[in-house]
């Protein structure tokens, strides 16, 4: 919301800077976002997160001035020129401001204009160009004619957009020569304001804010209303019924009668496009700055437009729900069909406005019309809201203000003052009294406040005197009893609730306007809770370190994917997703089904720049419930995976190594391998494989203690070629994360360090090909018993003096003994049980016989 | 005749430190130890010598020879040594060359950056509870003390999923009501980390997920100056310990009081820069009381406990951090932003 200093100014008397006055508001909850410096020096202070821009106005060349007559320009249509007066001397002013064509060639003007007029030299924005360039007036001919000087618009001059046609001010500005910046400088605060500050979304409401914040008192407008009651009056007054008062719990109506259509006056119309609100009449604008000055938004029915449609001198004015389909034409010429809940203001000839947010064209106030009915109500702001968003309405400023809440008290006070001031600047009168349809009346909120609560709450004691001072600054009521206050919120707040919560309300109002940095720092003094770990947390984070420590990148991607994406993979599992209702864009339209998918994009992504990849991440997949009934919410699964994907050189390019190799399956097999002994998992079993995403024949299956984990191996050449991966091949790994941190053991323990020496024996095996490694090392191991400590496999060999549809495997053996040093003799007993077990069950022979 | 011995003695041995090999050290042998030497030569004409000056300058000389011929043996023994030892080569090795390439992984900088604010609030006797991502309308609004159709909840854009009710948690704030009904009315101090979504266009400054850590301490004496305390705590172990904070008012339906809590600027020192828009101040967090209707849906009497809470943006700290201008390249993964962690 924007707040032009100077409307502060009439309701409270402060001599603060703009900077501080922001700071203020800032540091109570009423974030200043921007000052924007019309004319005034801007100090160059930093106190807040308030951005300043501005035009600073010289006091000398920026001036008000007056114009005496407007002539013809010899040679241009559209140009004149202004004989203008500047408290010292005469000048030609060249322009070609629309405004005051009116005036060209009658000679001297009755009444001089009174303008801005920036001198020779002046800085101002160009007018002619978007946006804001800062230029210097410069002495020129145009169209033959001398120019150095200007009367400005309000664009010229930083004030708003408006290049429509020059300032004239209204008879009252103040003498040729006085600078401008004296007369209209200001400071204009654009104030963030929070849902639970509805009440200050208006002039007063600020000022009532920085009256507290500032211990002064301030001066709320007058609302009396003059009814001429001696008047003959020609018009009879509406009848106003409220069929549902839930909805419209306050609907007040004054006639103004015999007005005047016309601008309204310059000083207004600056305060409306300062607060970022277009002029458009005097009417029209008093409702707008109305609310803008007290928070109720209002509305004008052209009067006569009601009497022709009811057909009778007392139209009746009916608030209620809309018929079915019913349609309505509103100010912004759009046709609406109404919703079943909208809640309407119309006559016996159908819809004249959606209550509280929007007139309807229809009964408009036009340049012709003479007698306004004026409308203050007040409605329920969630039926309100729901409007709002369903004709989506959030332009609306009266739409914005009443779904914030508007309370039904300011409606009778703000009509009144409305309606004065439609008749003094629209040369009206009043002769009935105002309608004033009250079904449900407000009921004051008496909130019971101990003052130890302020204590348990803030931690600090404040003086009872400062919460009563502070409480009474914001127009509660306050009554003391012992330790106890009384608290009675004023009518304009609906925020404030009761019992513990109204508590809490008051305590915050306490705090915000004692000021937060009044209150001190300490450390917890409260019994610290019983401490435990988080072992599922501690498990993923260990897995993260060590793919860290073999070399692997981490990535976090998005969880948000598409179908289509994911059907790259060719997983057999596609199963139900988890669709959002209103996705942002269709390649972000469910929740995701498989991690691996997402990462292999990444690792797609990287590999224009990369000669390596090794990415891997740990997040969760989203599996909607088949059967709905197991769970009550109705909550998809959300179950933590593993991917890791490698693709490229094993090494990048180096002086040392020109001749990198791609890296293969064996590349991701050592990660798994190394994965699961650092995470201590040794009850795991690998077999060969079969799955749609990876190449047949290259992919294995992990299982850990029994229970599935996943595959990993070679990605399929139709899924690298749908991720349009080069001529490397990729291997991936997809796994279920709970399956490594199910395993994972709390505890561990480590072998002790062998006393005996160690005796080491190569064997080489002849086996069938199709006789696995981990087939022979199993039988190995099971008849080596505790003696044999290793097995490692350092060749494999196929030729013909083996025979084709053989291999041979070559083991070196570790035997050592934990309670003696071995014998030659024990070795070879060993050897010879291991070799025979090989031959009963594998059919192994060894080569060297 | 004892300085000419002593003289001869100087000469001898640094001559001595200066024969490089076998050649030069029998060379040298000749000129000082052989009988031709001018030492062996005084020995054998002693007679020439007076008598009673015979057993002085005899002895002299005899000892002159013993150290010669101790310290010809050492330098003979010395070079044999470094002649047959690998040091003594000289290899012409470009020591300027890269080093061998290793693959060194990384964390992605949100775990690094998660990691750090764990371990501060670890410290502190906070716990991490973690909670689902996938919630209802219920836990993410209307326990926390915004109900349908209020204008706060305009303060969340929200992503809705196909169920009615079922939406992506805008926050972490669910966790708060979670932790609070699985502990309740034991105290409670915990931080509630994950991943968040708001229905929002995805441009250098917003994204559609995001990592949020939250934090709740509920007990019977929680006090906002233990909430100033707190964060301030954290602030100085998260940006330095001179780093100041100060507080400013703010609304969130869930606290009351509420409260936004900037830092001064870590890269300027509160000069003002370009990142904290000339301010000196970042805003690093936002704060308060824990709402008495959020206390009751969490299963606390609000006559009896209090509690703070407080919720941060992990992304926006390392954005802030390591100058990091677009938060698009958290989730991009382009590998050439992420090794530069």
């Amino acid at each position: 919301m924007k707040v032009p200093l100077s409307w502060l100014k009439d309701y409270i008397e402060i001599d603060l800077d703009p900077h501080e006055i922001a700071r203020l508001l800032t540091f109570a909850g009423l974030e200043v976002e921007s000052i924007n410096f019309i004319g005034l020096p801007q100090s160059n202070q930093r106190q807040n997160q308030t951005s300043i821009y501005g035009l600073e106005w010289d006091r000398n060349d920026i001036i008000v001035a007056d114009i005496t007559k407007v002539e013809h320009h010899p040679n241009a249509d559209r140009l004149v020129l202004a004989q203008l007066y500047d408290g010292e001397q005469t000048h030609t002013v060249l322009t070609g401001a629309p405004n005051l064509f009116q005036y060209k060639d009658q000679g001297k003007l009755p009444q001089p204009l009174k303008v801005a007029y920036a001198r020779e030299g002046a800085h101002l924005y160009d007018g002619h160009n978007s946006g804001q360039e800062l230029i210097r007036i410069k002495r020129k001919k145009i169209r033959g004619i001398e120019s150095y000087s200007m009367a400005c618009s309000e664009k010229e001059l930083g004030i708003s957009d408006e290049h429509e046609g020059i300032i004239v001010f209204d008879s009252e500005a103040p003498i040729a020569g006085t600078p401008l910046v004296d007369y209209i400088g200001d400071a204009v605060f654009d104030i963030a304001i929070t849902p639970n500050m509805a009440r200050n979304l208006n002039v007063v409401g600020i000022a009532r804010e920085l009256g507290a914040l500032t211990k002064t008192p301030i001066h709320p407008p007058k609302t009396n209303i003059t009814i001429a009651k001696s008047m003959q009056s020609a018009l009879e007054m509406p009848k106003i019924e409220i069929d549902e008062s839930e909805l419209n719990p306050r609907f007040t109506a004054t006639l103004i009668e015999d007005i005047q259509i016309k601008p309204s006056p310059y000083w207004m119309q600056l305060r409306l496009r300062m607060s970022g609100m277009r002029p458009i009449n005097n009417v029209v604008d008093i409702t707008n700055y109305v609310m803008l000055e007290m928070g109720q938004p209002l509305h004008a029915f052209d009067y006569d437009v009601l009497r022709a449609r009811s057909k009778t001198k007392a139209p009746v004015i009916t608030t209620r729900l809309p018929n079915s389909g019913e349609k309505i034409m509103t100010l912004d010429g759009i046709h609406r069909t109404l919703d079943n809940f909208t809640i309407l203001v119309a006559d016996n000839a159908g819809a004249l406005s959606i209550g509280g947010i929007m007139g309807g064209s229809n009964s408009e106030v036009s340049d012709n019309t003479k007698n306004v009915l004026l409308e203050a109500a007040s409605w329920d702001l969630i039926n309100i809201r729901q409007t709002v968003i369903s004709q989506q309405l959030q332009s609306s400023q009266a739409g914005y203000r009443f779904s914030r809440g508007v309370s039904p008290e300011i409606a009778a006070r703000s009509n009144y003052r409305a309606a004065e001031m439609i008749r003094l600047f629209g040369n009206g009168t009043i002769a009935h009294a105002t309608i004033d349809k009250y079904p449900r009346h407000y009921v004051p909120n008496t909130v019971k406040l101990r003052l130890s609560e302020i204590q348990r709450s803030l931690g600090i004691d404040i003086p009872a005197d400062e919460v009563i001072s502070i409480l009474l600054a914001l127009d509660f009521s306050v009554e003391k009893q012992q330790n106890v206050l009384h608290v009675t919120a004023p009518d304009h707040r609906l925020d404030i609730g009761v019992d513990e919560i109204g508590t809490a309300d008051i305590i915050e109002e306490v705090a915000r306007i004692w000021g937060f940095e009044n209150i001190p720092e300490t450390q917890i003094s409260d019994l610290m809770p019983r401490q435990k770990n988080n072992t599922l947390l501690e498990k993923e984070e260990r897995i993260r370190d060590i793919l860290v420590n073999l070399g692997l990148q981490e990535v976090i991607t998005y969880r948000i994917a598409s179908p289509e994406n994911e059907q790259l993979l060719h997983d057999s599992e596609n199963g139900p997703y988890v669709h959002l209702a209103n996705p942002i864009t269709p390649e972000r339209s469910v929740m995701r089904r498989s991690l691996l998918s997402s990462v292999l994009e990444c690792a797609r992504n990287n590999s224009r720049f990369q000669q390596r990849i090794a990415l891997f991440e740990v997040g969760p997949v989203y599996l909607p419930l088949l059967s709905s009934s197991e769970n009550q919410s109705n909550l998809p699964t959300e179950s933590q995976r593993l991917s890791v994907v490698l693709s490229g050189k094993r090494v990048s390019l180096s002086w040392a190594n020109n001749q990198s190799d791609s890296m293969d399956y064996f590349d991701i097999k050592g990660i798994i391998d190394e994965l699961l002994r650092a995470a201590h998992i040794s009850d795991y079993t690998v077999e060969s494989g079969n799955h749609p995403s990876f190449q047949p024949g290259a992919v294995a299956t992990l299982a850990i203690h029994g229970s599935q984990a996943g595959s990993f191996g070679v990605l399929h050449p139709d899924v690298a070629l749908n991720y349009d991966f080069g001529e490397h091949p990729t291997l991936a790994a997809d796994f279920d994360l709970t399956t490594f941190t199910n395993a994972m053991p709390n505890h561990y323990t480590i072998n002790p360090i062998p006393r005996f020496p160690a005796i080491i024996e190569d064997i080489a095996l002849i086996v069938d090909n199709q006789i696995n490694n981990a087939e022979v090392v199993k039988s190995i191991i099971k008849s080596g018993g505790a003696t044999l400590t290793n097995v490692q496999l350092f060749d494999i060999f196929r030729g013909e003096q083996i025979g084709t549809d053989k291999k041979s495997l070559a083991y070196r053996l570790t035997y050592q003994s934990e309670v003696k040093t071995l014998t030659d003799k024990d070795a070879a007993k060993l050897r010879t049980k291991i070799v025979k077990a090989l031959q009963k069950e594998l059919g192994a022979q060894l080569r060297s016989e | 005749m004892l300085e000419s011995l002593d003289t001869i003695k100087t000469i001898a041995l640094s001559e001595l430190q200066k024969t490089s090999d076998m050649k030069t050290l029998r060379l040298w042998y000749s000129t000082h130890l052989s009988k031709s030497s001018q030492l062996i030569k005084s020995l054998r004409n002693l007679s020439n010598v007076a008598a009673k000056d015979r057993p002085t300058i005899g002895k002299h000389a005899n000892d002159i020879r013993k150290i010669l011929e101790q310290a010809y043996e050492d330098r003979t023994s010395y070079l044999n040594k470094s002649v047959e030892s690998p040091g003594h080569k000289h290899i012409a090795l470009d020591v300027t060359l890269p080093g061998r390439s290793l693959n060194r992984g990384r964390l992605h900088i949100a775990t690094q950056t998660l990691r750090r604010i764990y371990t501060i609030w670890a410290d502190m006797g906070f716990q991490i509870y973690r909670s689902r991502e996938i919630e209802t309308d219920e836990l993410n609004f209307e326990l926390l003390n915004i109900p349908l159709h209020h204008p706060a909840r305009d303060m969340w854009d929200t992503f809705h999923t196909n169920s009615p009710g079922v939406i992506l948690r805008t926050h972490t704030s669910p966790g708060q009501i979670h932790a609070m009904q699985a502990n309740a009315p034991d105290p409670i101090r915990v931080i509630l980390p994950g991943m968040c979504y708001r229905y929002e266009q995805i441009t250098a400054r917003s994204e559609i997920q995001f990592n949020q850590v939250e934090g709740l301490a509920i007990g019977t004496n929680i006090r906002f100056t233990d909430l100033k305390g707190t964060l301030s705590d954290f602030a100085r172990r998260m940006f330095g310990t001179s780093t100041r904070t100060r507080f400013r008012a703010s609304h969130f339906p869930f606290t009351e009081p509420s409260a936004e809590m900037d830092i001064e600027c870590f890269l300027c020192s509160g000069e003002g820069c370009r990142v904290c828009k000339k301010t000196g101040w970042l805003e690093i967090l936002g704060c308060g009381m824990v709402h008495p209707a959020v206390l009751t849906n969490g299963g606390y009497e609000p006559k009896k406990y209090t509690g703070f809470a407080f919720g941060m943006g992990p992304e926006r700290i390392a954005m802030l951090k390591y100058g990091i201008d677009d938060i698009r390249h958290f989730w991009g993964n382009d590998l050439r932003f992420l090794e530069q962690f």
